[in-house]
């Protein structure tokens, strides 16, 4: 992994003040928040509160409208999604987001090989790349697909396309990983399974998660944040989050509500 | 897994390719035979340097030409300053200067093109090539007008007997250059900017996600591109020893976007085939009739309702049922749809052909077809072909089902048998 640039002990991930409407529509209203190097901290809050519009700021997919993000001390706002993924940032997609018409093995094979540096390269044979296929192979076998090497995802289950999904993301070697709700839709034991996968790969990694699954958020993560229309109305470690009064009416009202306007 | 050996298959591909590339002029030795397949031979350059485009890259160009066009307009003012003695380069090696003057276009229009991709790609690369195509016409000074630039292939002293001057000796310049050409852009589809390509075609907000600027791979990929175009335009050019408006016409693109579906846009060797198959109608056929580009659109038009995938996918859906040695039972379905089709292109011919010479009644309404003598203007032959048509196409109805009826079977045999 190459350096870092940016300030020894800085976050590894600030939000500074962070703001995004569309129109007249305010989705995140003043969102700051500092995620520590190697912590691995769940976002939680309910449908509509913003946690993915929070993931397409940071990520670069949207401009925010003001605030600033940081990576490891370093200014990142306004810079394009690749150029954030460059810096080490990689993010999976709560809508699974492959390449369904390749196999398994080129998927996590895209996601290798600019961190490699081959770029753009149009003089190398990429099935000569030896390293390349070193790393895919063991990506493979951390996320548990290295049988299904040379199936075309499109035909994968839903819980191995999930697990590729978070294949690609972590395969170019990313420092932090965003990862939108790895276990939505899954079974009890899937999920079971998928919580360990997320556990074994984002080792000595930082990690945001946004998850509905309060077992898994509370098995998971260091701190937690909960996000309220916008707002984060408290973050902390998990028996602090449990605990709090602020917490249980406002998220636990929200989930009322929603429940009746269901 | 470690370094997989080279396939053996594949060496067998490219030596038949060759042989067939070296034998062709033994087999087929008529002068027109020659010009057609030395037209062949840059076309699938063409078709494939414009599969890298919308097969390999998911770019729908409405403007190649400009490219294989404008490399053929350099090439046509080198070789006639090296006819003047200006310049000393070889004849065989031209097409190398049209290969980097169509890169050089490309670096230049396509760092405009490429910042989008899907329609509005396919919008702007269409209003380049009028403004190329405008601009052609502006300059004659240049490009010589309508008229276009003319040369002379035939420069220097002849080396080792070979002047270049017979068609033969062009045919074998475009033969050696045009597999050249195919390894290259073969192994282009081999390299991280091909495979990446194909991930920024099927999935570009992913690929931007793993590190990737969907914008510079586009942009690559077309300026290879386009120095293939221009080589096959360089080839082009010392063929016909002309050079006009054109070769950078819509005309042009539209050809090779036709050649290039007909064949087969999902596959590497697809191009290959539509090529073939592209200048057959064109060369072959306009000898024969007025209504060839009509043939060509009715046949581009069943191409992509019926097979999208091109005659590629027509040839390669075969192969797990040859392999499964069940082909013999579509063997009798096939010649019964082959003969209903057969005949109902012979109704359509008819009636195309009487349409034409009604058009244009100068030459009289008697007319000749297949050796049958008959009046485009009385009944009988209306009727017979209208029959025909008619027939056919019932027959056609009626024989597709059996061989959809026959393949089903096969295919949900196969599918039972796999693990």
């Amino acid at each position: 992994m190459k350096d870092q640039p940016g300030r020894a002990g800085a976050p590894a991930i600030e939000l500074r003040e962070v703001y995004k409407s569309f129109g007249s529509t305010k989705i995140i209203q003043g969102v700051s928040l500092a995620i520590a190097n190697g912590e691995r901290h769940a976002i939680i809050g309910p449908n509509g509160a913003g946690k993915s519009t929070l993931y397409n700021l940071i990520s670069g997919r949207f401009p925010v409208t003001s605030g600033t993000v940081l990576l490891n001390g370093e200014d990142i706002t306004g810079l394009k999604p690749f150029e954030i993924n460059r810096k080490g940032l990689s993010r999976s997609f709560q809508v699974t987001n492959i390449f369904h018409n390749m196999t398994v093995y080129e998927n996590i094979r895209c996601g290798v090989l600019w961190s490699l540096g081959y770029r753009y390269s149009f003089w190398h044979r990429v099935n000569g790349l030896r390293e390349v296929q070193r790393r895919a192979q063991e990506v493979m076998e951390r996320i548990g697909l290295e049988k299904r090497r040379n199936v075309h995802a499109g035909v994968l289950t839903y819980a191995e396309q999930r697990a590729l999904e978070i294949g690609v993301t972590i395969a170019g070697g990313a420092g932090a990983i965003l990862l939108d709700e790895p276990t939505a839709g899954m079974s009890r034991s899937e999920t079971a399974r998928a919580v360990e996968l997320v556990r074994s790969v984002t080792e000595g990694k930082t990690l945001i998660m946004v998850e509905h699954d309060m077992g898994v958020v509370f098995d998971l993560a260091d701190r937690i944040s909960v996000l309220v229309y916008g707002e984060i109305i408290a973050t902390g470690k998990p028996e602090e989050i449990r605990a709090n009064p602020a917490v249980q009416e406002a998220y636990l009202g929200a989930l009322h509500k929603e429940a009746a306007s269901a | 897994m470690t370094y997989q050996p080279l396939n053996l298959g594949r060496w067998i591909l490219w030596g038949t390719t060759a042989l067939v590339f070296i034998a062709a002029p033994q087999v087929f030795s008529s002068s027109f035979a020659l010009t057609m397949m030395t037209q062949m031979g840059t076309m699938i350059i063409f078709a494939l340097s414009y599969n890298m485009l919308l097969g390999q890259g998911g770019m729908l160009s409405f403007g190649h030409a400009v490219y294989s066009g404008l490399g053929a307009y350099i090439t046509v003012h080198a070789l006639n300053l090296v006819g003047k003695g200006a310049l000393s380069i070889a004849l065989p090696l031209l097409p190398l200067i049209g290969g980097l003057a169509g890169l050089a276009f490309g670096v230049l229009f396509g760092y405009v093109t490429t910042r989008r991709a899907g329609t509005t790609f396919a919008l702007i690369s269409l209003g380049v090539g009028e403004m190329v195509f405008a601009c052609v016409l502006m300059f004659p000074g240049f490009f010589g007008g309508e008229a276009g630039v003319s040369t002379n292939r035939v420069v220097g002293q002849p080396f080792l007997g070979i002047s270049f001057g017979p068609a033969i000796q062009v045919y074998y310049l475009v033969a050696a250059w045009c597999l050249a050409c195919m390894a290259a852009m073969f192994a282009l589809t081999q390299t991280p900017l091909g495979r990446m390509a194909n991930a920024v075609r099927d999935n570009p907000e992913r690929a931007e996600f793993v590190g990737y600027n969907t914008q510079h791979v586009r942009f690559l990929q077309l300026v290879l591109s386009s120095f293939f175009a221009g080589v096959s335009g360089a080839l082009s050019c010392v063929n016909f020893e002309i050079v006009s408006s054109e070769n950078v016409s819509a005309i042009r693109s539209g050809g090779v976007l036709l050649a290039t579906f007909i064949g087969g846009v999902p596959f590497f060797f697809g191009p290959i085939v539509g090529a073939v198959v592209y200048i057959f109608f064109v060369v072959a056929l306009s000898g024969f009739t007025k209504a060839w580009l009509l043939y060509l659109g009715l046949f581009f038009l069943m191409m992509v309702l019926y097979a999208p995938g091109g005659i590629a996918s027509l040839i390669l859906m075969q192969l797990p049922v040859i392999r499964a040695r069940r082909f013999g039972e579509l063997a009798w379905p096939y010649c019964l749809a082959a003969v209903a089709a057969l005949v109902a292109m012979c109704g359509l011919i008819g009636i195309v052909e009487m349409v034409y010479r009604l058009s244009d009644v100068s030459g009289g309404t008697q007319m000749n077809l297949a050796g049958l003598g008959f009046d485009a203007r009385s009944a009988p032959p209306w009727i017979a072909f209208g029959a025909l048509l008619g027939a056919g196409l019932a027959a056609l109805r009626y024989t597709t089902r059996l061989v959809d009826a026959c393949w089903d079977a096969i295919q949900t045999d196969l599918l039972a048998k796999q693990p």
